[in-house]
This record gives structure tokens, sequence and C-alpha cells, in this order.
């Protein structure tokens, strides 16, 4: 039965996911491939099969090998700086090759919209000799993630799906099937020479997984996914993923002729590339990102027609960072055809005249509080390292100094320390962050004897994402009751003797806490204890508002605390709608002027 | 058939329900559809950029210029999205203001709403503006902001009115529908037919 429906690409992913069959799924979430995983644990109620939110990404790809070797059809899912925590396996399971079909999804993010860095996942699957497939839509990707464990199954390799923001996030009416790929594989068999890398084994896995490129090329040149428009025009266009519609929109929108080249997997077609490349002066590469295809026309273009200017990033005709749109290729037709291209800019005046409004942390938000806190104690001096959450952008209350990458904060912070500063220096990360990969770090602080103040800011969930549960929620991502791990058994089993909790609400607490850890020193690790206001919103439903009454002096104490719903009309602060109730700045107001509503 | 529509606002103001309502009620039509949203860190009370097209077979983003119509949940969001509006487009603009925490902390003004709607007005022949807050307060929430603004959209939508208004009662909590249907009319009624 065939269906048309309305849905983020990152749902048809899942569609597509569970078309193939998929058995079990493994995830972390991270922006923009959480909804994938979301999507899949609702579908796996109808379809039967196994959805779990992994401790972190390493830890669900090799769960995710398990599975494989075990005879089922795999997905595992995460963002692109998640493939970095789980490249030790990703590296090596290309050697092994798999047995159920394995389905790695990978969530790239040009430009950075919710992300530290934008590399580019393409590399990744060159990396370890893996096909690669990239989507130029969300049906697309429905297709794709489908025949990815075909192709997984047929090579016995995993395969990668490679998604962008704009694939992701995207919205469109997709096609769906009620259908189930079924899987007649065996279990675990012990197999030493395949399954145990051991020196003398994977240097044979090395020639195999060698001997397999060829036959993995011949069957994507064939591919669906690559499609060649060949016109009588000798400018040509390749482009890959998202890009791909970009370049077609523009190519229709400026009316010219071009031949155009859409790949849609990597290893990219050989043949169809040198087909165009014969038959052109110039071609132009469209493909966000690195320059993955560019440098593979290069290569090209020397054995077929060395003649021919490759054009893209390396001549300026692309942007070697960010994201695409319709107006970038059109840039870069018109530069070719040496026309003008005129760039659109209403209102630029005006616009410089407007406030930057940069997310911020929530009303009612217990990071807030708790920074609030820690700051007013530890002041202008300390440094503060932090990590990657929501409370990242606890930056605008001075209380981020640095963020690199998922548990870099405690590990940061011990290094500064043993640089011989002697300032203090109190780090924040978050629960979920702290589970993932901050627990090595805040064992080798105690090991190596550093002096840190270390706050974990437990709010109850994965916040940012879109509050997914952990190990320390006692909920499973399929919303089973299981072992809730305790922080503060966790912190102790690391040799951290002094361990306290506070409510991020109650700040006369919180303060007496943070100024008792300036006293000491060593790892000293303080527990923030508060459910994500949005989460405890949905959960109990709102607590009452509060109001600034005629008492107000206007000495701007409130508007300091930084919370959205607190704005300054001029000569007195006033509570906007935004309110949620928490109550932290009826504690700051020294004139006792804000009260609960009514 | 294209109609290509951006929609702008602050995180939290349920931009993304308007272009679900949006993009539901043109799968019901038969018509194809693609859109782009902002998720992520953005949601939290910063720019939100939602990009709908209607009767597009290309990629999901707005090339700058072109967009059939603009629905500003909020006036300087607005302002700064302006440059994907066709000269020829209508905007749709909420001109109660969200003050960014930038104007408190960081010294920032926000212009006077008076002057960037003139402003907008010199360079755009058809504005219309509305208070939809005050709209949806007197609606009954608050919440109601974005069903105020898809009220008034609907007049310029190449999407039947009828099959919007189905679409809303579908996708908002149970009870919820009424208030949200007393946004949509007044939405409705800031346009003479």
């Amino acid at each position: 039965m065939l269906e048309r429906k309305y849905m983020l690409g990152n749902e048809a992913v899942a569609y597509g996911l569970v078309e193939g069959g998929v058995e079990k799924a493994y995830g972390y979430p991270g922006t923009p491939s959480s909804e994938i995983m979301e999507k899949l644990i609702k579908l796996s109620k109808q379809y039967k099969f196994y959805v779990e939110w992994s401790v972190n990404e390493k830890v669900a790809l090799e769960n995710g090998i398990g599975s494989s070797w075990g005879g089922k059809k795999v997905a595992v899912v995460m963002k692109h700086v998640g493939l970095n925590v789980a490249a030790d396996p990703f590296m090596t399971l290309s050697y092994t090759g798999i047995k159920g079909g394995f389905v790695l999804v990978v969530a790239d993010d040009p430009y950075s919209h919710s992300s530290q860095n934008e590399q580019d996942s393409r590399r990744y699957a060159s990396f370890a000799r893996i096909p690669c497939l990239d989507p130029s839509s969300p049906q697309e990707a429905k297709e794709m993630a489908s025949y990815a464990f075909e192709l997984s199954e047929k090579f016995k390799i995993p395969v990668m799906l490679r998604l962008t923001t704009r694939i992701s996030h995207a919205k469109s009416d997709v096609k769906i099937e009620d259908k189930r790929s079924k899987n007649s594989l065996s279990k675990f068999e012990k197999n030493s020479s395949r399954w145990v890398v051991i020196p003398a084994n994977t240097r044979q896995l090395v020639v195999k997984l060698n001997e397999k490129q060829d036959s993995i090329k011949e069957e994507l040149e064939r591919s669906p996914w690559n499609k060649l428009e060949l016109s009588s025009s000798k400018i040509g266009v390749i482009a890959s993923g998202v890009s791909y519609l970009y370049a077609k929109e523009a190519i229709d929108s400026l009316n010219l002729p071009v031949s155009l080249l859409k790949i849609g997997t990597y290893p990219p077609p050989r043949g169809l590339v040198s087909k165009l490349l014969t038959h052109t002066d110039k071609v132009l590469v469209v493909e966000e990102l690195d320059p993955v295809l560019e440098e593979f026309s290069a290569m090209c273009a020397k054995e077929t027609n060395p003649g021919v200017s490759i054009l893209g990033k390396f001549t300026h005709h692309t942007p070697k960072s960010g994201e695409f749109c319709v107006d970038t290729v059109k840039k870069a037709l018109s530069k070719i055809l040496g026309k003008p291209f005129k760039e659109i800019n209403v209102l630029s005046n005006v616009k410089k005249l407007l406030p930057p409004r940069p997310p911020v942390l929530c009303p009612g938000c217990p990071h807030r509080a708790t920074f609030y806190a820690m700051r007013k104690v530890f002041g202008k001096e300390a440094i503060y390292p932090s990590d990657i959450g929501c409370y990242t952008l606890g930056i605008h209350m001075g209380t981020v100094d640095t963020c690199v990458c998922m548990g870099a904060s405690i590990t940061i912070s011990s290094g500064l320390y043993k640089s011989g500063d002697d300032r203090d220096i109190v780090c924040s990360i978050g629960d979920s962050t702290f589970l993932h990969t901050g627990i090595p770090g805040l064992i080798n602080a105690v090991y190596n004897k550093s002096n840190i103040v270390v706050v974990i800011l437990d709010n109850g969930t994965t916040a940012m994402t879109g509050h997914q549960p952990h190990p320390g929620t006692g909920i499973t991502a399929q919303g089973e009751k299981t072992y809730k791990v305790s922080f503060e058994q966790i912190v102790r089993g690391c040799g951290v003797n002094w361990v306290k909790t506070i409510n991020p609400y109650d700040l006369t607490e919180s303060i007496e806490i943070f100024k008792r850890a300036k006293k000491i020193s060593g790892v000293r690790v303080i527990i923030a204890k508060g459910l994500c206001a949005l989460l405890e919103r949905k959960l109990s439903g709102r607590r009452k508002q509060f109001e600034v009454t005629d008492t107000c002096i206007g000495c701007k104490k409130c508007i300091e605390f930084g919370c959205p719903a607190i704005i300054w009309d001029g000569e007195k602060a006033v509570i906007n709608e935004q309110c949620l109730g928490c109550g932290v700045c009826a504690q700051i107001c020294p004139t006792n002027s804000i009260k609960i509503k009514g | 058939m294209k109609f290509d529509l951006i929609i702008v606002g602050v995180g939290g103001q349920g931009t993304i329900l308007a272009s679900n309502v949006i993009g539901i009620s043109a799968v019901k039509e038969g018509i194809p559809i693609k859109a782009a949203e902002t998720h992520g860190m953005a949601q939290r009370g910063g720019s939100v950029e939602n990009h709908v097209r209607i009767g597009c077979k290309y990629g999901p983003l707005i090339p700058k210029g072109s967009a059939d119509a603009l629905l500003g949940f909020e006036p300087a969001e607005a302002v700064k999205h302006s440059h994907f509006l066709s000269r020829d487009g209508v905007a749709i603009i909420n001109t109660e203001k969200i003050i960014p925490l930038s104007t408190t902390s960081k010294g920032f003004k926000y212009p006077d709403i008076d002057y960037l709607i003139s402003e907008f007005k010199r360079v755009f022949k058809n504005v219309i503006t509305l208070n939809a807050a005050g709209l949806a307060r007197e609606a009954g929430s608050i919440m109601t902001v974005n069903t105020v603004m898809l009220g008034v959209l609907t007049r310029y939508l190449p999407i039947k009115e009828r099959i919007i208004v189905e679409t809303i009662t579908e996708l908002v909590p149970k009870k919820l529908v009424e208030v949200n249907l007393r946004a949509f009319e007044a939405g409705r009624n800031v346009v003479a037919a």
C-alpha cells in the first residue's frame, strides 16, 4: 500500500530503514540526526524491532557490530561528530565486514547550525573504504535507507547513508510503503579469522577489503542514484546531495542548456564523470563541505580530457565553507558565463540597527540559576571550561570559557590546572554528556591529582536534542523502566570524596555549597539537580508566573540574571508571559519586589 | 502552480506548527511541497527561519528575492529576513516585538517599530501589519499567535481555507481547538475578503 505523507527527511529515513528490514537500531542524539531514532522508536511498536539510545556513539556502533555479527539487520544513527567518537570500531569494521546488513546513518551539518564543526562524512567513508549514499531529497533518503541494507549484505560491508541538515530537517511529501524486508540469516557463528583482528588475521582482512572495492564501484556505477543529462553545451555541472537540486533550480531559472551530472553514490561513478568530462570544456562542481567530487573529477580529467577546467572550491567559484543555496550556483554559473550577478540586498541599513538575537537559556532553566550562583562565588577571574549541550548557552553569562567536543570540560580543566594556572577552575558538564564521555576524564582528574571543581548539570534529560532519556533517567528509549544510575555513586566510584548535590532553584543553598567548594582543593564535584524547565512544564503543567510590584527601585539586579522573561521598560523591570515561575529572580531582588502573580 | 513562503520569528513562537499546517494541507490537496525548518540550538529563543515551498520540485530553500509571502511573527525578524521576499510578494507582520536579551545585557537598542514598518513599506508594496499577539490574547491564549498569522495568510495561499482549518483542528491539542479556531478567525478578518 502506497501512502503520501508530509514528513521530515529524518522521518523518511526511519521509514526507509523499516522497509529495508531494520531489526536493531542504536544511536546517540545529536542535531540534525535525532528525529531518525525518535521516529524509529515510534515505529518499533508496530513493526516489532529493537531501538536503544546508547550511552555514546562508540557504544552504539559496537552494539551494532554485535547484533550484525549475530545475524540481525542493524542501523546505527549519529551526527557527524559522533562518528569521531565511534571512529575506532568504525575503521576496523570495514576489515571484518558484517553479516546482517549494517547501515550507518550520519548527519552532517554544513554551516554548523547546531554543531562544533562542519566535517564531511564522505571523507570518513572513503577513509574506511566503505560505500556512501548521499541523497538529494527526503524521498531519495528513504529509498536509499532501504537499499543500503541490500548493498551492505551483498558486499558484506557497512554502508554509510550520509545526510545533511537540509535533508534531515527538510520536510516534504514522501511516498511510503507498508512493507518489510525479511531476514533469513543464522545466529553468530564462531570464526576467529574474521572476527578476531589479531595482526595475522587483519593482514588478510585488509587484502579482502581492497579486493571488494572494484565490484562495489561496478555496482554503484550502474546505480539509479547517479544520473547524467547530457546536452550539446560545452559547460557541465556535477552536483551531489541537496546541492543537486540547487543546481537544477539555478540551471532552470537561468534557462541554461548545460549538461548536469547528479552524484548519489561514493565512490563516485568514474564512467559517468569521465563521459561528462569528454563532452565539456568547463565543469562546475557543486558540493557542500569538502571538495571530494572536485578532487575526483580533477583526477578523472587527467586520464580522459586534460584540457577541461574543473571549477569549484579550488577556483573560488563556490565557497569552501558553509551551506549552499540556489544563489550559490547562480553566482558560480554567472561567473563562468562572464555575466554579472546581482546580490539581493534589501533594507541593509535598517538591518544594521537590529539587535542580535542569539539563542539563550530558556526562562526557568535550572542551568541559569546554577551558573548565577557559580559566578557569584567564583567571580570574573575563575576559568570556566564547559561542554556540549544547552548549557553552552551559558556563554552569555560569562560561565563558559571553553567548549570543544563531548566530554572535553573536565579534561581541559585538568590540562589548564597542569599548565600552572593558579586561578580557580570550575567546569560544567551536562548529565547526558557526563555519561557519554565525561567519566574517563573525571577518573583521570582524580588519578592524576587535578585541582578543579566539576559541576554536573543534571536536568534529567538530554535537553538540547529534544528530551531523550539516558541511563540517569531510569527509562529506556522504548519507554521501559530500567536501572537508574546515580551520579553521586559514579562520582564516588571515580574516587571523588567531596560530592554535594544542590537544588539550583534554592540560591542561598547553592551559593553556600559553591563557597564551601572554593575553600578546599582537589577534585570537587557539585551535582546541580533540577529538571529541564520545558520538560517540567510538559510533565506537571505551568507553574504560577511572577510579577514585578510597585516597590521596584530599578536596580536591574534581576535584569542581570539574564532571563528572557524579564525585560527592562526604561524605568523598571517587567516580567512577561514567558515566565515559567522558577522564582529565582524573586530571590535575587534586594527589595523583595518580585512576587507570585495574583 | 508555485507559492514560496518564508516564515520567520523567534524560537518558541510556534513557527514550526504553522509550517506543518500548510505542509499537511498541501499534501491533502495533492500538491508537492518542500520545506526547511530550524531545529536544535537556534530554537532556544534565537531567530528561526522556516521555508515552505508549495508546488516545488527543487530543494527546500527559497532563493533570495523570490518568496511570494513573508510571514513575520516578529517585526525585527521580518526585516532581518526581508531579502527572501519578492518585490511583488505580500508581507504579513505581527507588530508586537520580542525584545532580545542583547538589549539589556549588551546595550543594543531595539529600533522604533513604526520606523521598521515604514522602511519595510518603502521597499515592498504589499505589507499587512497587525497586532497578532493582541488578537491571540483576545482569542484566549498568547500561544495562538501562529494561528492568527495563519488566518491572515489563508487569504493568499493557494490552498482551500476549509483544508487549513481542518488541519489546525487535527494538529492542536483537543482542549485548545476552540481557542485556535477563534484565533484563526480573528486573523482571517484582518484582511477584507
